[in-house]
């Protein structure tokens, strides 16, 4: 067997692994063994590429090379493994982008190195093509990394004529790609890759507030393609075979959380979610509100039958995961039927709810989807909503105006009492007035979901 | 699976065949367009609650740009090469590194045994 035979067949193993992964990641019971498939054949893969022979000789600059291995590798782990959990969503914002970026920069490399003159029209519109989309999902994925963080504001940036520059700018990089087709030039390459960035950062800008995690999933599914137009110029399978799939999958996964949202995909890229409710907010923040103190509360949640908790990202932020599990175990303990209902899109990310709480050792039998938690909420006596709110903002099925008409919520609103813990009025990530929160049969308890959380425990245990 | 199997038996077909007439670029097209139905039949039912771990899976997957940059970096012969292609390299690895490690330690969270299960809870009540 030749020494390219087999490297090529450690690339097909790849592949191989990189479909299995995908697979075991679709499924509950083979997610890890699905991770560490993919891991197995990565190694694989780098493993081989050390002992490609370019143009006869072995690869040159190993040095330079294992450094920027060793240099990401210090970067990479400790911030996977230290940053918390509530910044996952950032955190796979950023290695996506970093993926764009280095797509990008692989295209344009092999291009300098490609004899300028003998290129044919595809070879430079696989380069091309790979630059505008890598770069396109490194400046976005920067834009959502900086929402998510709140280095920014998280809500959608508008400006009159937005739409119009948007359309020039991606009119103007499309006849930029017309023309280095025509003409290739170093130049002209750089340029795009800069006008990409821009195009990027200003797709980005008007999309905030819940929808950014679908746009991570887009921006994700971009770079697989990037990677894989990288593989066509490289003539690299294993590259257009892992960039094609996370491509194709990305796209699908990006559709089914957009439905999880009861919203279309082009709704959600295009449509300024939440800008025009401003005028709402102001005029209902006037209206009074029952609020009541923990012991109260707490009293309520003892003598209750049947306790549904309802997570949101203020649990999240307020790291109370922990306590809210030790609230559950009390009304337990007292016989109080208690379980926590999981909206789809709860949190952050979908799944960052059952994420949170799996770490706080909550068992899976208490956390109901959402669809199975619905039919019980007429029987509950108390809805307890802990930091939550769009998912349970009625207006989803009463109000035909509202942006998230149609959401599919959690009835909070069915259950004979509802106790929000909120941090203050502000209304959630939507930007939407909650007309749950003025109900006569919804008592308040301001402050930092952790501390509320705290005093009801207390609270419990005494009456 | 199967499907990648003939994807690279289709190439290694059509790159045969490319040697009298075919456009080179034919090999490469088979394998991407035979990938992208593979990338949609293999997640076609993911439950909600894996939406997150899916995204962060394939987000280490495309990090398999590593393999590209480091066959620029490889080539590289001017400054200018090889200062992109460090740099690609170092992206890459990020990608790729930090791909698994946050996907692995999400998936961690939801492997919880009962017996740990019980024995947080006894100290929780203590």
């Amino acid at each position: 067997m030749s020494r390219q035979t087999g490297i090529d067949v450690a690339y097909l193993l790849a592949a191989i692994s990189f479909i299995l992964a995908l697979k075991g990641l679709s499924s509950p019971k083979r997610a890890r063994q699905g991770t560490f498939i993919g891991a197995v054949g990565m190694v694989l893969a780098v493993g081989a590429t050390f002992f490609t022979e370019i143009d006869g000789h072995h690869l040159q600059n190993l040095a330079l090379m294992v450094g920027a291995m060793v240099l990401g590798v210090a970067i990479a782990v400790p911030m996977a493994r230290f940053m918390k959990m509530t910044s996952m969503p950032q955190l796979i914002a950023i290695f996506n982008g970093v993926g764009g970026g280095a797509a990008a920069l692989v295209s344009i490399t092999e291009f300098l190195h490609l004899p300028l003159h003998q290129l044919a029209v595809y070879q430079v519109l696989e380069v091309v093509i790979g630059v505008l989309i890598g770069a396109m999902s490194f400046s976005g994925s920067a834009i959502a990394y900086a929402k998510l963080q709140e280095l920014m504001t998280g809500r959608p940036v508008t400006y009159p004529g937005q739409q119009v520059v948007n359309l020039l700018l991606f009119a103007g990089s499309l006849v930029l790609v017309v023309v280095l087709l025509v003409h290739p030039s170093t130049t002209l390459l750089w340029v795009l890759l800069v006008l990409s960035m821009v195009v990027g950062v200003s797709f980005v800008l008007p999309i905030g507030g819940a929808d950014v995690p679908v746009l991570i999933s887009l921006l994700n599914s971009f770079t697989g393609l990037a990677v894989a137009a990288s593989g066509f110029t490289l003539n690299s399978d294993v590259l257009i075979v892992a960039g094609t799939l996370v491509g194709a999958s990305g796209i699908l996964l990006t559709k089914l959380m957009s439905q999880a949202m009861g919203r279309s995909l082009p709704n959600i890229m295009f449509s300024a979610f939440g800008s025009a409710t401003t005028g709402a907010e102001t005029s209902a923040e006037q209206r009074p509100v029952r609020s009541g103190t923990p012991d109260d509360i707490g009293v309520a949640l003892a003598y209750a039958r049947k306790v549904v908790i309802i997570p949101g990202y203020g649990l999240a932020v307020a790291q109370a995961q922990h306590t809210v599990r030790e609230l559950a175990e009390q009304l337990q303990a007292k016989g109080v039927e208690t379980f926590f209902a999981i909206h789809p899109v709860a949190g952050r990310m979908p799944g960052h709810m059952n994420v949170l709480l799996a770490e706080a050792n909550v068992p899976y039998d208490e956390l109901v989807e959402m669809d199975e938690a619905n039919p019980q909420m007429s029987n509950a006596d108390v809805a307890l909503v802990v930091g939550a709110n769009d998912t349970v903002n009625p207006a989803a099925h009463t109000t035909p105006g509202s942006p998230i008409y149609g959401m599919p919520i959690i009835n909070a609103d069915q259950a004979k009492t509802v106790v929000f813990l909120k941090r203050s009025m502000r209304p959630g990530f939507a930007g939407i007035e909650n007309e749950l929160l003025y109900d006569p049969k919804t008592i308040l308890l301001f402050g930092d979901a952790k501390d509320s959380l705290t005093k009801l425990v207390a609270a419990v245990k005494a009456s | 699976m199967t499907g990648a199997v003939f994807a690279f038996v289709a190439k290694a077909a059509t790159t045969q065949a490319a040697t009298s007439t075919s456009h080179p670029i034919l090999p490469a097209l088979t394998v991407f367009l035979l990938s992208v139905f593979i990338g949609i039949e293999v997640i076609s039912r993911v439950p909600s609650l894996l939406h997150t771990p899916l995204m962060s899976g394939s987000n280490a997957i495309h990090g398999v740009i590593l393999v590209g940059a480091m066959l620029v970096l490889g080539g590289a012969t001017t400054t200018a090469e090889k200062v992109l292609g460090f740099f690609a390299v170092l992206l890459a690895t990020l990608n790729v590194v930090g791909g698994f490690v946050v996907t692995d330690r999400m998936l961690s969270m939801f492997k919880t045994k009962p017996a740990d299960k019980a024995a947080a809870s006894k100290e929780a009540a203590k």
